[in-house]
């Protein structure tokens, strides 16, 4: 399982902000909350990536209150499992880049 | 009712990024576009810049269209696979691919149908060359060297983007 290969930022941030059930809209809030305004999430693009992680399982859609067509959708157990793979992988990257580089981060 | 303009005026397919780039032109000049038809756009008077134009191909997707209304955005119409949205500009930002996976999707999608329609035309232009002799197939065989063209230049748009995701996302 930690041979999984990595996520794209646009994948994790939409998983992050899927701890929480959410609509398609408040996730790109989220997102862009988190990552102070660095990363937004193009409405295609998060559409195709909703898409295909309900497929994967990833994540689910929340059966829709009524009147509504607004779709939310909540993180899995696979999907929670996916991303703290992906923690323990991006800890690794940070470790190592700390170690080498001596931490001294002015990038 | 606002003053609206309709303009006829060809792009070819390769040229999407192009026909966007002159929409949002004619939208800091006051002429945000409200209808589309073939090789039709309609404006309506506004605001300089009022709005933000995209367009993308993608086959038929309510689901898709009600996302997008979701998000801010007005869908404004459909030609053959092309499809149109603006958004206010004061709502913020608008785009449709925020990286390099999604437009690289996007490519594949139009090369897809590219190939399709084109092979569909060679076909049908090599049958009527072989069965009646005349130039009757000679308007596909054009129409099949067109798209083709179209492919390459939509599957070279595509390579560039894949080297680039070689380093980064």
């Amino acid at each position: 399982m930690i041979n999984e290969p990595a996520l794209t930022e646009s994948t994790y941030y939409i998983l992050l902000s899927l701890y929480e059930p959410r609509h398609g809209y408040g996730i790109m809030q989220q997102t862009e909350l988190l990552s102070h305004g660095r990363v937004r999430l193009a409405a295609g693009t998060l559409y195709g990536a909703l898409t295909a992680l309900c497929d994967k399982g990833w994540i689910a859609p929340l059966p829709s209150e009524d009147g509504s067509r607004k779709k939310e959708y909540r993180l899995t157990d696979r999907g929670f499992a996916a991303l703290q793979n992906e923690l323990e992988r991006l800890r690794e990257l940070v470790e190592n880049g700390e170690s080498i580089l001596g931490g001294n981060g002015n990038g | 009712m606002a003053e609206t303009k309709t303009v006829y005026k060809i792009f070819w397919v390769w040229e999407f990024e192009k026909e966007e780039r002159w929409l949002n032109e004619m939208a800091m000049n006051g002429w945000a576009l409200k209808s589309v038809g073939f090789c039709r756009f309609t404006f309506e008077r506004t605001e300089p810049g009022a709005y933000t134009v995209r367009l993308e191909m993608r086959g038929a997707d309510e689901g898709y269209l009600d996302f997008m209304r979701e998000s801010g955005a007005e869908y404004l119409g459909r030609c053959f696979q092309w499809i149109y949205f603006r958004k206010q500009a004061s709502l913020g930002a608008f785009d449709l691919f925020s990286d390099i996976d999604s437009r690289m999707d996007h490519l594949t999608r139009i090369g897809t149908s590219l190939r399709i329609i084109g092979l569909a035309n060679l076909l049908i232009g090599l049958v009527n060359a072989l069965l009646s002799g005349s130039g009757a197939g000679a308007i596909n065989l054009l129409c099949a060297t067109l798209l083709m063209y179209g492919l390459g230049r939509i599957t070279g748009k595509r390579d560039q983007l894949e080297k680039e995701r070689e380093l980064h996302e």
